[in-house]
């Protein structure tokens, strides 16, 4: 990443950082995919989408350290559980194909919406992080409709697999619009927008793929949050044992 | 994945505008628009593309290797049909 100034406060590093987590987490979830895809070809355009994402976070991730005077890899790996800021929809366990392609569509779909926003956002680095990835994340909308589409509307076998996925990630996606006191600031100065704004074009957008791939759209009842907050679930730990293990047992490890 | 479900594709890539499209490889997928996702994931990731082509390799009619020499041994001996016989005018560089 180029030189740049670091951010104007610590509210717009915490926000750079909250989206930095949200992508490094889901990108680590997807490289698990990694010789595991149900075709070679899919392999590959997981780890696609994987990279993409992992380069947000670096982008984001350096931006948001820096106020601080943290790395990217001091905040990746050598932060705690609770430290981390990234939204439970992003660390849910892949579970079958179905669940991570829905994962994966209610994701893009609101990281579309963000990031066409911070493309006009106050904050010249964010805005230019934005107009670099908003193409990326098109791509990825696209990727997970298509196969929502054939999932949704295919066999009984994976329309059932599919809207039993669904009803168990919907929950999670509330917490993407739920506006907490950083959020609220961010959009007061004109940083970033408000995340319920961006429900209703998420919804539409959502909603349409949904309704063609025959699936119903589940009920809006339990709405866990807690992610933005510190608070993660029981497979998140396991993860970060992960993703974490080899710069902690060995620090600073090149290759 | 069984490869009924999922049959074989040809991947066809420009890699720039005014060039022509080139065979790259196969892959497999279940139809064309997943087929064309396929080969911009597998074939384009280091910007070698600006457009796509995905053919059913079922689709293509290939000449066959034992044909090879009632196809194309005839030409060998016609030199006539290659322009060699013109000296080529000085300055021309494109020719």
């Amino acid at each position: 990443m180029t030189q740049s100034s670091a951010p104007a406060s610590a509210e717009v590093a915490g926000y750079a950082i909250r989206l930095g987590d949200d992508a490094l987490i889901l990108s680590h979830r997807l490289s698990e995919w990694s010789a595991h895809a149900p075709q070679i070809e899919e392999d590959i355009a997981l780890a696609n989408i994987a990279l993409d994402l992992l380069g947000q976070a670096r982008s984001l991730l350096t931006y948001g350290g820096s106020f601080s005077g943290r790395s990217e890899d001091d905040l990746a790996y050598l932060r705690e559980e609770r430290q981390f800021t990234n939204l439970q929809l992003a660390e849910l366990e892949n579970g079958t194909f179905a669940v991570t392609m829905v994962r994966q569509l209610l994701f893009s779909c609101y990281q579309h919406e963000l990031y066409r926003d911070l493309e006009s956002s106050r904050d010249a680095q964010l805005a230019a992080i934005a107009a670099k990835a908003v193409k990326e994340v098109a791509y990825h909308v696209e990727h997970a409709s298509t196969w929502i589409l054939r999932l949704g509307d295919g066999t009984e076998l994976s329309h059932d697999r599919t809207q039993a996925a669904l009803e168990g990630v919907w929950p999670y996606s509330h917490e993407m619009f739920a506006d907490d006191e950083l959020a609220r600031r961010i959009a007061d100065l004109g940083v970033g927008p408000l995340p319920s704004g961006l429900r209703p074009a998420w919804l539409g957008t959502v909603q349409g793929i949904l309704t063609e791939a025959t699936l119903t759209l589940p009920d809006d009842d339990w709405k866990p949050t807690g992610g933005r907050a510190g608070l993660h679930t029981e497979g998140f730990g396991y993860l970060l044992a992960e993703m974490q293990h080899l710069h902690r047992s060995h620090p600073g490890a090149r290759w | 994945m069984s490869t009924a479900l999922t049959p074989l594709w040809e991947v066809f890539v420009r890699p720039a505008r005014g060039t022509n499209h080139v065979h790259v490889g196969s892959l497999h997928a279940a139809d064309a628009t997943l087929a064309l996702q396929n080969a911009r994931d597998l074939y384009t990731r280091r910007n070698e593309g600006v457009s796509i082509w995905v053919v059913r390799s079922a689709d293509i009619t290939a000449s066959s290797p034992e044909e090879k020499d009632s196809f194309f041994e005839p030409s060998a001996d016609k030199p006539y049909r290659h322009p060699t016989f013109y000296t080529i005018p000085e300055g021309v560089e494109h020719l």
